[in-house]
């Protein structure tokens, strides 16, 4: 495993900048996952650092060795795509053992044997290693196919949405196995998905990436409980963070220069009317089991809040609304540092 | 609108039986969901309420009129897919236009439709638009305004936000219960998504193999599920089995979970000795010290407000749900205490739940 850095890159297709100006280095044995939506340029990342495709700008470093102009055979990086691609006529052992069977490596069959059992055993599916690749489930064959990547030794592993064709049960099951997995071997992964569930679970840090920029890099909670942009905040929170324009407020101190004021929605208390300034009403409880999520209407603002599933709470009701911990944003979405307390 | 009364329907194909003699009542004005895994039988119920497949047995009542073996068109009823067919060549306007043009609607009458229809789905800018421009959002209010111009007794709806990404979908979720609320007309909404199903439904139908499995309010199915598949399948993430040997008396208000004593709901039911499970819910499990089921923490999962803490016992992988503020370290042995007034109690054998003084009237109804 080895540190993976891009150092200011740049890559253009025709008119379209994919990636501009992006710096980011991948320590050993991190879990960095880059976060965005499709067409931010997270692939585009990925396969800039395998040689797939070269630069405009910039420079990519393995362990300290520019590699840019290498080609994507000497990098000694593994690539899991999103959609597993087994050999179907060869069983989970041969396809298992197909990356260290390769002339260009020249391992002894003893220990691709040895490798591969070892990769087996960690991916639970040691049973199966005798089947042939198209008997197995989608979640054994993405083990499989993420299998293929570990069976080598690589400076690092690049992952990209590896786990979004997968049923939300498998993934749910897979996202834990990745990370004990990677725990386990100080694995150095840079993990590409569009599912914030997946980034805040698994990373060591978080980078969030939009139109080809890296905007903000951090653990999850840094960047959950920090976000240094409106965007970045709207990025992380199920439900969304509420955000409302400051000329809405009262009773809350805000910097100058405060346009927009974001409360996560645990951050936002209601409670029966008790003198205080800011009113809202009840327009819906939503009812999902383990909480409810409550929709208010505010000054012609909604929010969201989170309340216990047993609070009875009425459509139409009103309620005082107290706001803790607000994030202050510019006219720019820039984040301003929140104020003394 | 409408009521949608479903009677003994059952639709074989060949041997396979698709549907196995469902009965449910859909009160006029009411969200519907009908809620399971892929060949649960949910899209055959909602293609035989449409018209669309003939049932092998059984009634379909449309606001008391048996309609069972009338045709789709004669039903007054409106269908949207998962896959928002738009004709690529009108524009929005002329796309919602095109059902009431097809009845030979006068010109006016038909403009000052679809001119409501827009206002209700808040895409009145959008009218003039080409709909292969559109975002995949608006693409779906587009559809649904289509099948909501012709005014029609109730609408099916069969995964329509199927193919767009998750996020996107809880918003629409919201914004589809709030037109359900302006616009007030019966829906019956069919998904695999509970999340989906919970947010937007009065009632939900969960239904397995072709079997309703239990009918009830988003909260009740939660809190009080009928069978272990149902509350598996309820929930994210799902509710935890913890199995254990044993027999209960009704009266009871504790267990006898392996060497240790767990407090539950009274028991309402007598049951002889049996392979059984304790049903805990995440967020119904807490950290202690001094509680008797242990187990060593494996993986913790941050999720902003709150954190999925994973837990190997003795008795399988237990998932519990804490505040983001609670410090776990991976290894560490800890001590389960669960919320004993939430438990519930399985019997393994039949997958069912065991009555309990939570139950109310959920099984003798």
């Amino acid at each position: 495993m080895a540190d993976v850095a891009l150092r200011n890159i740049t890559k253009r297709f025709g008119a379209v900048e994919a990636v501009r100006e992006l710096s980011l280095t991948v320590n050993d044995g991190e879990f960095l996952v880059l976060l965005g939506p499709s067409g931010a340029g997270k692939t585009t990342t990925l396969r800039l650092i395998t040689g797939l495709e070269t630069p405009d700008a910039g420079s990519v470093m393995i362990d300290g060795r520019d590699v840019t102009r290498d080609p994507p055979g000497s990098r000694d990086i593994a690539f899991v795509f999103q959609q597993y691609s087994l050999y179907p006529h060869l069983t989970v052992y041969d396809n298992l053992a197909f990356p260290l069977r390769s002339p260009a490596r020249r391992v002894p069959e003893p220990v691709i044997r040895k490798r591969v059992e070892q990769t087996a055993e960690l991916l639970h599916i040691a049973s199966k290693l005798n089947n042939r690749a198209t008997r197995l489930s989608g979640g054994e064959m993405q083990r499989v196919a993420i299998g293929r990547a570990l069976v080598r030794d690589p400076s690092i592993y690049l992952m990209d949405e590896p786990l979004s064709s997968l049923d939300a049960k498998l993934r749910a099951e897979l996202r834990l196995e990745l990370k004990r997995i990677q725990l386990d071997l100080g694995a150095t992964i840079l993990y590409v998905t569009h599912d914030q569930v997946e980034a805040m679970t698994m990373a060591s840090r978080i980078g969030v990436i939009k139109d080809g920029q890296l905007l903000q890099c951090g653990t999850p909670r840094e960047i959950y409980e920090s976000p240094s942009s409106r965007y970045v905040a709207s990025r992380l929170g199920t439900p969304q963070i509420n955000f409302l324009p400051a000329g809405l407020l009262a009773d809350v101190a805000v910097p100058p220069g405060t346009e927009t004021v974001g409360i996560r929605t645990e951050h936002l208390r209601i409670g029966a009317r008790n003198g205080g300034v800011m009113v809202g009403r009840v327009h819906r409880v939503e009812h999902l089991g383990e909480q409810n999520h409550v929709h208010l209407d505010y000054k012609g603002a909604t929010l969201v809040t989170l309340a216990d599933p047993h609070q009875p709470l009425q459509a139409g009701q009103e309620v005082e609304l107290h706001l803790m911990r607000p994030l202050c944003f510019d006219r720019a979405g820039q984040r301003i540092p929140a104020p003394a307390h | 609108m409408a009521q949608i009364r479903v009677e003994n329907l059952r639709k074989s194909f060949d041997q396979f039986t698709a549907v196995h003699g469902s009965n449910f009542t859909i009160d006029d004005g009411a969200f519907f969901a009908m809620l399971g895994p892929s060949g649960c039988g949910k899209t055959t119920t909602l293609r035989m309420i449409a018209g669309l497949e003939l049932p092998t047995e059984g009634k379909i009542l449309l606001d008391g009129e048996d309609v069972t073996f009338h045709r789709a068109a004669a039903r007054d009823i409106a269908f949207v897919f998962q896959l928002f067919a738009l004709y690529p060549h009108m524009n929005v306007a002329e796309n919602i236009a095109f059902p009431l043009k097809c009845q030979g609607m006068p010109k006016r009458e038909i403009s000052e439709r679809v001119q409501e229809t827009a206002r209700l789905l808040r895409i009145e800018h959008l009218l003039s638009s080409k709909t292969s421009k559109l975002s995949g959002g608006d693409r779906q209010r587009v559809a649904l305004g289509r099948a909501m111009v012709r005014r029609p007794k109730a609408f099916l709806m069969d995964e329509p936000l199927g193919a767009l990404d998750a996020e996107f979908r809880h918003l629409m979720c919201s914004e589809l219960r709030d037109l359900h609320d302006r616009v007030g007309a019966t829906t019956v909404y069919v998904t695999h998504d509970q999340l989906e199903a919970m947010s937007m439904a009065d009632q939900i139908a969960v239904m397995n193999k072709g079997r309703v499995e239990q009918i009830g309010s988003p909260q009740e199915i939660y809190d009080r599920p009928a069978s272990m598949f149902v509350a598996d399948f309820i929930g994210s993430p799902s509710m935890n089995f913890l199995r254990f040997e044993g027999g209960l008396k009704s009266g009871d208000r504790a267990i006898a979970f392996h060497d240790a004593r767990v407090a539950v709901p009274e028991i309402r039911q007598d049951c002889a000795p049996a392979a059984l499970a304790l049903g805990v819910r995440p967020e119904h499990i807490r950290f202690a010290d001094a509680a008797s089921v242990r187990g060593k923490v494996f993986g913790a999962e941050y999720l902003g407000t709150t954190q999925i803490v994973t837990v190997d016992t003795a008795h399988g992988r237990v998932a519990a749900r804490l505040p983001s503020s609670a410090s776990v370290r991976i290894g560490e042995v800890v001590g389960l205490e669960f919320s004993s007034e939430r438990l519930v109690l399985f019997d393994t054998g039949t997958g069912l739940a065991i009555r309990t003084a939570n139950d109310g009237s959920a099984h003798h109804g």
